[in-house]
């Protein structure tokens, strides 16, 4: 067991447990955060995905001690209903999700990836988007939903 | 944490105001328990009372009572469009409940694309006799006859004195109808009501036919709603059950100290089903990979080598065949032939791979038991679960919450029976849900299948004999439900015996060919109990494999008639088919060809096919045009245009996005799965091991021509599109190669291999 400290979508948060439990259990578990979804649990589909200063990661296979000290952002600490980040209105403009679970996935990736390259031509956003996973196959929406986005954020 | 499950606030105020249930953990409450204390109060949930449809809230707002379930379809916001126009209430004050066994009736939850076919019929009937009795009610209140009343968003005035005028809210508001409809005694997808009013037309329609937004989306994008996998309830155990990799093993035994540095894990055992639990859930996933477990091995290996499948298949004995459609004399046609065209098509089991693996929370109580599932059937929850645990069914409350992923009976029919057992045998509260690999290797599979067409043409190139006969696993051998523990993983591990069902089917056209015969073959399980090739229902059961065979042979035969694809289906097809065929080829700018290309210089060939089907009353068509790419085998299936007909048209933008998912899923089924297994077990058991289609793989435009017949009473949507996708693709493989590829998936190895073969 160990006490970890780190930051949760702008909240000071310990947690004390195994510190190599992934970091996806003490936000399901110990924090109540059930919006990061277990998908897989090998970094094989991304639906466990949060920020960790920024940086998209798997939360399902990083270990709660390489979180010590860092900032997690999950989906609900990037927009709101009240204050949405532009992908969320994207998501919502374009009915996106069928059944949702893979939803962290896909924003969070692309959040991260259009702050770096709000320009990205549809190739380079593919690219950036290699490895997700959506089993209801909703990928045309996905892009639609992303190019909307770019417009809002350029 | 507080269990409570989020509800609509409207949903809670009509609870509130029917004084009927509240959901909580604090212990489940039964409807007809509860009810029968309070006089007057919402009468028993069966189909017969128009209460068990819809209900006016105080203030107005309407309910709809669904026994099936929106899956992210649209299903939600159609109905609502349905009784809001029945009712003449504002769409926004219809709110529907769906999926729970204490406040829906069982209409065999999301089904074989029924939702609206067979679905919305009986809400669409208990709508308009809603509507009857209000105007009858207000009538007596305005002392005005029927005919010289209006209703405007809920308001019943005089069609002569706008001030004289009443309300639903007023009229009924929060109370019950207390009125009997007459129900046809059928449970599940045919369920239905008769009753005195007549429904609309569909002329007097005003927002059926709208693409309203669903209602669904935001919760899920700002993650506000709730998934099974987020049900969490006091003293809750975190449970996974821990299957053997290898097929057909039996449990030895069980190592409990194995486990013993997971603090508080322990081991629950009954015959051969095991599993661990925890207070936390991740000493129950640390305890279930570190349990050692003597696994009793059978003698035979279960399967047989993965590559001699379709042999199996060939030379496995028939158990059962069916000839669907038998017309006319198909051998006397093949002696008179000028020439006969054969061919065979082969596809493999695939894996349901939904999002997430299944989770259930079940709650097992003496007084009560509640399931919380993200099975598309709760109310066949409800029945398998009291025939595990042996309780009376009205024990037993199943509440569907949304889950990861639905597309027919994959492992969260499983899952709910598993939590069910947990619960018994801990004696509290469990959720249960599995590893990744559950979701894959163990997961109920569509079924493997091997399809023979043969032809007969006449000197003209006139098909004047055909058949079609599919030999492959039962789509059944798993039922299509989980209410009957036989069927479950769980019952299995307990020792209940199998219960197979047999069943297959036959391409779905209208080819009006002569002599025809089109008939099904269903050959025996691999392994006759708690097989992970067990085979069941996946999205339009059969529907892509008997489709990848029937419409490449209607190309083959094309070729060998010498015509162009879309003109000779039009030769066979009856007028309702062909405009849809011609809807498509027009919209994607169809060039007749009578061969393929034959320039085919460079590294990138293009190609296009076609393919059609029909679907329990609707008609689909697609176009598809890919690239080849000749170096890496790599085929891109660049942009699909699809033509739709079910009828009557309910909500536009949701059927084009269900056609999308439908496009992009069979894309993936037809180029990249295959469940892969050796001579002991599944190794398919991850997103590298099954891999499914990434977005680098998606089609760059999917064009959808929407036929509305408003004439037409409506049919699915969930399905049909998918049946079309795989022939499509392989047609235009065709197209683009001048080679044929009758196995799917259609890999680069394969690719590649066909085209060094050509």
């Amino acid at each position: 067991m160990a006490s970890i400290k780190f930051a949760v979508d702008g909240r000071s948060v310990t947690v004390s447990a195994d510190p190599n439990m992934p970091l996806l259990y003490a936000l399901r578990n110990d924090l109540k955060m059930s919006n990061p979804h277990f998908g897989c649990g090998l970094a094989q589909c991304g639906a466990c995905t949060v920020h960790l200063d920024g940086e998209p990661v798997r939360s399902c296979v990083m270990p709660l001690s390489a979180v010590a000290g860092k900032k997690v952002t999950t989906l609900q600490g990037l927009g709101t209903p009240e204050k949405p980040h532009p992908l969320q209105a994207a998501y919502v403009e374009e009915q996106v999700p069928q059944c949702g679970y893979c939803i962290n996935g896909w924003i969070m990736t692309a959040a991260a990836f259009l702050k770096k390259k709000p320009k990205a031509t549809d190739a380079e956003i593919r690219d950036a988007l290699a490895g997700l996973k959506c089993r209801c196959a909703t990928h045309a929406a996905i892009m639609r939903a992303i190019k909307r986005a770019q417009t809002q954020m350029a | 944490m507080n269990a409570r499950i989020d509800l609509s606030l409207s949903r809670r105020e009509f609870l509130k105001a029917s004084g009927a249930i509240i959901v909580s953990a604090a212990g489940p409450a039964f409807v007809g328990e509860t009810l029968a204390q309070t006089a007057g109060g919402k009468p028993p949930l069966v189909p017969t009372e128009l209460d068990s449809w819809v209900a006016i809230l105080p203030d107005g707002r309407v309910t709809a009572f669904f026994g099936k379930m929106d899956m992210g379809q649209s299903l939600d916001i159609a109905i609502a469009q349905i009784v809001a126009d029945e009712l003449d209430v504002d769409v926004a004050k219809v709110d529907v409940v769906m999926g729970d066994t204490a406040l829906t009736c069982n209409q065999g939850g999301a089904s074989g694309s029924t939702g609206i076919q067979t679905g919305a019929r009986p809400l669409r009937s208990a709508a308009a006799e809603a509507r009857r009795l209000l105007l009858q009610s207000a009538s007596q209140k305005l002392g005005l006859p029927v005919e010289q009343l209006r209703v405007d968003d809920g308001v019943v005035s005089a069609v002569s004195d706008p001030a004289k005028k009443t309300s639903y809210a007023e009229l009924i508001g929060g109370r019950h109808f207390h009125h009997q409809v007459e129900w046809n005694k059928q449970i599940g997808n045919p369920m239905d009501i008769k009753v005195q009013a007549k429904p609309k037309s569909p002329s007097e329609y005003r927002v059926v036919g709208k693409s309203l937004p669903r209602r669904d989306v935001a919760g899920k994008v700002y993650r506000t709603d709730k998934y099974v996998t987020d049900i969490s309830l006091p003293k809750m155990l975190h449970a996974r059950v821990v299957r053997c990799s290898r097929a057909a093993c039996t449990v030895g035994a069980v190592d409990e100290r194995s486990i013993r540095a997971v603090k508080g894990a322990r081991v629950v055992r009954e015959k051969d089903f095991v599993a661990v639990v925890a207070d936390h859930e991740w000493d129950a996933v640390r305890a279930s990979r570190m349990l050692k477990i003597s696994w009793v091995e059978s003698k035979k290996e279960p399967f047989p080598p993965m590559a001699g499948l379709y042999d199996h298949i060939r030379n496995a004995p028939v158990v059962k065949r069916e000839d669907s459609v038998k017309k006319g004399d198909v051998d006397g046609a093949f002696k008179t032939a000028a020439k006969v065209v054969e061919a065979e098509y082969e596809w493999p089991f695939q894996s349901h791979a939904s999002m997430g693996p299944a989770c259930a929370v079940a709650d097992v109580r003496a007084d009560g038991v509640t399931v919380w599932t993200g099975s598309q059937k709760p109310h066949f929850v409800q029945t398998g679960v009291a025939r595990l645990l042996d309780v009376p069914p009205e024990k037993v409350r199943a509440i569907w919450v949304a889950g990861p992923g639905s597309y027919g009976r994959n492992d969260a029919g499983d899952a709910a029976l598993d939590a069910a057992l947990l619960s018994k045998l801990t004696g509290r509260p469990v959720r249960v849900q599995g590893m990744r690999s559950d979701g894959i290797a163990w997961d109920p599979k569509g079924p493997a299948s091997v399809h023979r067409g043969r032809a007969a043409l006449d000197a003209s190139g006139k098909v004047i004999g055909y058949e079609f006969i599919s030999k492959g696993f039962s789509r059944r051998n798993i039922d299509t439900n989980e209410s009957d523990p036989r069927d479950s993983l769980a019952g299995m591990s307990i020792g209940l015996p199998p219960k197979p069902s047999i069943d297959f089917g036959v391409p779905a056209e209208s080819y009006g060919f002569d002599n025809k015969l089109l008939a099904w073959e269903v050959i025996p399980p691999l392994l006759e109990a708690s097989s992970p090739l067990r085979s069941s229902h996946l999205r339009d059961p059969v529907g892509p494999q008997i489709h990848f065979g029937s419409e490449q042979f209607i190309d083959e035969l094309a070729v060998a008639a010498g015509e162009d694809p879309v003109a000779f289906r039009l030769k066979y097809v009856s007028a309702r088919d062909a405009d849809v065929i011609k809807a498509a080829a027009q919209k994607a700018g169809w060039q007749p060809r009578t061969a393929p290309r034959t320039a085919r210089s460079g590294d990138v060939l293009p190609g296009r096919g076609i393919a059609y089907a029909q679907r329990n009353g609707t008609i689909v068509a697609v176009v598809a045009e890919i690239e080849v790419e000749r170096k890496t085998g790599r085929i891109w299936g660049r942009k699909f245009t699809v033509a739709h007909d079910c009828g009557l048209i309910i909500n536009p933008e949701g059927i084009r996005y269900t056609i999308e998912g439908n496009v992009v899923q069979g894309l993936s089924r037809t180029l990249f799965e295959e469940v892969r297994f050796d001579r002991e077990k599944v190794t398919s058991v991850d997103w590298l091991s099954y891999p499914i289609l990434e977005i680098r793989d998606a089609p760059e435009a999917i064009e959808v021509v929407l036929i509305n017949r408003p004439e037409v009473a409506p049919s699915g949507a969930g399905e049909p599109s998918i049946r079309v996708i795989p022939a499509a693709v392989a047609n235009a493989f065709f197209d683009a190669t001048g080679v044929r590829l009758r196995r799917a998936p259609l890999t680069p190895e394969r690719v590649k291999a066909a085209l060094a073969r050509a």
